[in-house]
């Protein structure tokens, strides 16, 4: 059946992850999504804004998990017109797909204030990561920012913008700030912490106009004051964006109408998210959006247990670093309702419990906000609290007599106290997947049971969980050992085998004290590369601990043939070379050739035992391997530059030939793929590759970290350098610093990622003295990594890697 | 069954393996760091990738296509994963390797 859904927000996110578990393969999958992008984690913007964070940091479903799950996105694809007839859906470019069931996840759009000047240049909202990303470019002025909104998102926006070195002012129609989760008394403090940091607020402020001619220039108030901008974000509020679906003829009131299944007045169409209105409720927070996540799978999966959507209060957070707020239910004073306030001026403490019949109705928490768990676990649960009443306000820790530690009174909720909001993940759901899957660090916890992986505010609470409930074995700072043989990371391994000179793999486990008597298929090829390339010259290359694939030279396939890929230095061949080649495939019935990526030829499904002949033909015509199957130097592409383009401005060619002369041979933490362009038209496809080379006019600049497989990711700009022999010392040396320093399988993206982009740049640009000290250990090693292992195995190295050791005829077995 | 002889032990690295061409299809026969030889057939229960060419530690050998890791005492999977190769009998007499077969009399016809 197909399955296809509008929006690929959170909330369509989730839901898909239920589905795929409960019901897998039953859908034929399609997702229209008009941002350009994945699944992210949009609550996590405002971190990305003030720097905490980078957008690689928040994806929640990178392109693999679509590849992997066989999940069709359009990127970038607005859906416009629903045809209910027809049962398809037509997108802006002009893609129309039909469906069997439709899901709307349009999420909703920022309210615009309706005053003149608001399309003027330098108006932003703040919803997505396009609007980061320009707020982000206006910071870089430094200039003078006005957010028009002192609710949740505008104080993240504010705080962001500040943090980014921007002069910020809060205009907030409302007396005070975010009135509709706070009191009064709240909301001063709120408004001191803020305006500690250097951020004005005005409140009461009406806004009439924005000026400026073309560009922002300031914000008119109603009482006529002009504040100066150059940069106006619009935060103040959001409509559920049922358009689209109005436009189709369902139901819509403030949001698209659904039922407790998440149904449309169409029963084979359902809305979630931030679009759905659900028994007369809209939602701007991902707790209920999961929840609505939930129902629908479950109804889509046709279970029969399939639950009802219930309301429930979500409580609300501000992340912003250092301000500690928590808000939830209902706290407006009236007739019926008792409160029980608790102030400390020196602390800046506030916190109001609001009671309605003995029973929590509402909590505001300033301050100090760790009991907000067990508050809104008593408000859900409905607790008469008659008998701690004097207690209540100081919290869990003072109930029941002596004062608790926080790890203690953690231990005290119950099993099924909310631990993650966000999620709805309750304490025995955490607890017990710590014990079954014997998990131990909080990335496993996050992967597992999902608490702490959206918002990330239950941190806190979720290690101390862990502490709890694994006492010493848990050490928040551990690192993730290698393998199963060993407690060390790669790190320590790699540190230790320096300081303690171990060379050779059986010195490693003895010294290291490995658990198992010879390694595993994971760390044994790891410290194989580790003593590689730390003893050239000393170390002797254990074939054994190799894979496959770096034992014979060759790729292997899925039935268990191989494929071979000559050298071609930079891309480059010629009539002979292509004879041979020719040759070969013929002689040894080669069935497929192919032309890979990388520039360079490839025969595939050639027989183990035919592979030292097929290289032989191969090394009399003047080839040598093309590691087309190692962890080192692949290819390095290039386009024909200065010899043949009128853009070349320097000869790509030519140089990206003399790296790969220089460097083949190199065995590397991960496969190292290169190129060089002549000109920034980037024909050779430079800047997606672990190192690159784009020729300008002045010289080259050297490009690295780049990614184009599972992950997709443009280079990061080292620097630019003078003249070719500068160019190629340059990256030798970045080459080098990540040999030594990487950790086995990590890509340059992912070791510069944790290692940072400005360290790099300063070893290898800017310490003269560091650079030449790569350099020269890359030039030192090269000289026992540079041999042709195809010639070596030709004239008979590890011959038993090619013939079987004997051969039974019938005759020998029937005897 | 019938011992067939298929050559001496240090034919196959420590470590290492290699294979034996049979009228009943690849076997592979394993040599551990310890001396110790296993024989099982070249063909790993998940896709049918040849195990001769995997990795070799303890005894056990992780399978060169997708990491499978493969018990050469027992021929089961071990780990989360499920199934198992045939175990084929094999020893050594004065270094010398020899593996057991039983050839059925259609078979062999
Ligand atoms: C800065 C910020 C901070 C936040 N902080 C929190 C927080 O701390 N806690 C919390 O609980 N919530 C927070 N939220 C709210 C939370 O992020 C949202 O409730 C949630 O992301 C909504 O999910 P959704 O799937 O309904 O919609 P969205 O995530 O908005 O996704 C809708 C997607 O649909 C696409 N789309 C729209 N129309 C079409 C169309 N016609 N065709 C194709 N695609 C279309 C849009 O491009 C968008 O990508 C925050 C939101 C923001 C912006
Ligand atoms: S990258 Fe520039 S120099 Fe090279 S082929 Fe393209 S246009 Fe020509
Ligand atoms: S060659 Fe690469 S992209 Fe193609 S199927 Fe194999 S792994 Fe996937
Ligand atoms: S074929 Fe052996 S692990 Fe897949």
């Amino acid at each position: 059946m197909k399955l296809v859904i509008i929006g690929n927000g959170m909330a369509p996110g989730r839901m898909l992850e239920h589905l795929l578990e409960s019901a897998p393969g039953r859908y034929n999958v399609t997702i229209f999504n008009a941002e350009p992008r994945v699944n992210y984690d949009r609550i996590m913007l405002s971190p990305v804004l003030s720097g905490e964070k980078n957008y690689e940091q928040i994806i929640i479903h990178g392109d693999g998990w679509y590849i992997k799950n066989g999940i069709t996105l359009y990127k970038g694809h607005r859906i416009v017109a629903i045809d209910r007839e027809a049962k398809t859906v037509t997108s802006d470019h002009g893609v129309v797909e039909p469906y069997d069931k439709l899901v709307i996840a349009t999420g909703s759009v920022p309210f615009i204030l309706p005053v003149p000047g608001n399309t003027l240049a330098g108006v932003l909202s703040y919803r997505d990561l396009d609007d980061v990303n320009a707020m982000l470019l206006a910071a870089q002025s430094r200039a003078k920012a006005v957010v028009i909104g002192g609710g949740l998102l505008g104080l993240e926006a504010a705080a962001g913008l500040e943090a980014q070195g921007m002069d910020v002012t809060v205009l907030h129609l409302m007396p005070t700030l975010m009135e509709r989760q706070l009191d009064p008394a709240a909301g001063y403090l709120l408004q001191r912490a803020i305006e500690d940091r250097g951020i004005k607020v005005i409140c009461k402020a009406n806004t009439k106009a924005i000026v400026g001619d073309k560009k922002v220039e300031g914000v008119e108030l109603a009482d006529g004051r002009i504040i100066p901008a150059t940069l106006v974000v619009m935060a103040a509020g959001i409509k559920p964006n049922a358009g689209l679906a109005k436009d189709a003829g369902l139901a819509t009131n403030r949001g698209i109408v659904v039922d407790g299944g998440m149904q449309t007045s169409d029963p084979d169409i359902y809305a979630l998210g931030e679009c759905a209105e659900v028994g007369g409720h809209v939602y701007g927070l991902v707790a209920p959006l999961y929840e609505m996540a939930r129902v629908a799978a479950a109804h889509l999966a046709d279970e029969a247990s399939a639950a009802a959507f219930v309301h429930s209060d979500t409580p609300t957070k501000l992340k912003v670093t250092g301000i500690e707020l928590f808000s939830l239910g209902d706290f407006a004073d009236g007739e019926d309702r008792h409160e029980i306030v608790l102030r400390d001026a020196s602390a800046g403490i506030y916190k109001r419990v609001v009671l309605k019949d003995n029973r929590i109705i509402g909590t505001v928490l300033y301050g100090e906000t760790a009991d907000g768990a067990w508050f809104n676990d008593l408000k859900k649960k409905q607790v008469d609290i008659t008998d701690m009443r004097d207690t209540l306000i100081f919290g869990q820790a003072y109930q029941g007599g002596a004062p608790l530690d926080p790890m203690a009174a953690v231990a005290a909720l119950p099993d099924d106290a909310e631990i993650c909001g966000c999620n709805g993940v309750c304490k025995g759901k955490i607890v017990g997947a710590i014990q079954a899957k014997s998990l131990t660090s909080l990335d496993d916890v996050r992967a597992h049971t999902k608490a702490s992986a959206s918002c990330g505010s239950c941190t806190g609470l979720v290690e101390q969980l862990m502490s709890v409930t694994l006492g010493d074995a848990y050490n928040p700072a551990a690192v993730q050992p290698m393998c199963g043989c060993t407690t060390l990371g790669h790190d320590d391994v790699r540190r230790l085998i320096k300081a303690k000179g171990l060379k050779n793999i059986y010195a490693v486990m003895q010294e290291l004290e490995w658990t198992t008597s010879c390694g595993c298929a994971k760390c044994r090829p790891a410290l194989n590369y580790y003593l590689v390339c730390d003893w050239p010259g000393e170390y002797a290359d254990d074939y054994q601990s190799r894979f496959i694939n770096e034992r014979v030279h060759a790729n292997i396939q899925k039935n268990g043939t191989y494929s071979v890929v000559p050298r071609m230095w930079g891309g480059v061949t010629s009539a002979k070379e292509l004879r041979a080649i020719a040759d070969v495939v013929d002689k040894f019935n080669i069935p497929t050739v192919k032309v890979t990526g990388g520039q360079r030829i490839d025969m595939l499904g050639i027989r183990k035992e035919d592979l030292p002949a097929v290289w032989a033909d191969l090394g009399k015509a003047g080839f040598v391997s093309g590691h087309a199957y190692a962890k080192g130097l692949r290819t390095v592409k290039t386009c024909v530059g200065t010899d043949w383009c009128r853009f070349g401005t320097q000869d790509s060619t030519g140089l990206g030939i003399r790296i790969e002369k220089f460097m083949w041979g190199s065995w590397t933490p991960a496969k190292v793929k290169m190129a060089v362009s002549g000109c920034p038209r980037n024909c050779a496809e430079a800047t997606c590759k672990d190192v690159g080379v784009i020729c300008v006019d002045s010289g080259y600049e050297i490009h690295f970290a780049g990614a184009a497989g599972l992950d997709i990711k443009g280079t990061e700009v080292l620097g630019l350098v003078k003249t070719e022999d500068e160019a190629l010392e340059v990256i030798v040396a970045l080459v080098q610093m990540y040999r030594e320093q990487a950790r086995y399988l990590e890509r340059i993206y992912k070791w510069a990622k944790r290692v940072t982009i400005d360290e790099v740049r300063h070893q290898i640009l800017d310490d003269l003295e560091k650079r030449n000290g790569y350099y020269e250990r890359f030039v030192y090693s090269q000289k026992f990594a540079q041999v042709d292992p195809w010639s070596e195995r030709v004239s008979g190295l590890h011959k038993h890697e090619f013939k079987p050791m004997a051969t039974i005829g019938m005759a020998d077995a029937a005897e | 069954m019938s011992w067939v002889s298929i050559g001496s032990i240090t034919d196959i690295p420590r470590r290492g393996a290699r294979c034996v061409e049979t009228p009943i299809g690849k076997i592979a026969v394993f040599r551990t760091a310890e001396d110790r030889v296993f024989a099982i057939e070249d063909h790993c229960p998940h896709k049918g990738g040849p195990l001769s060419q995997g990795i070799v530690h303890g005894t056990a050998v992780t399978c060169p296509l997708h990491n499978w890791v493969i018990s050469l005492e027992t021929g089961k999977a071990l780990g989360a994963d499920e199934g198992s190769v045939r175990t084929i009998p094999i020893k050594v007499e004065a270094g010398m390797l020899f593996i057991g077969l039983v050839v059925t009399a259609d078979r062999a016809a």
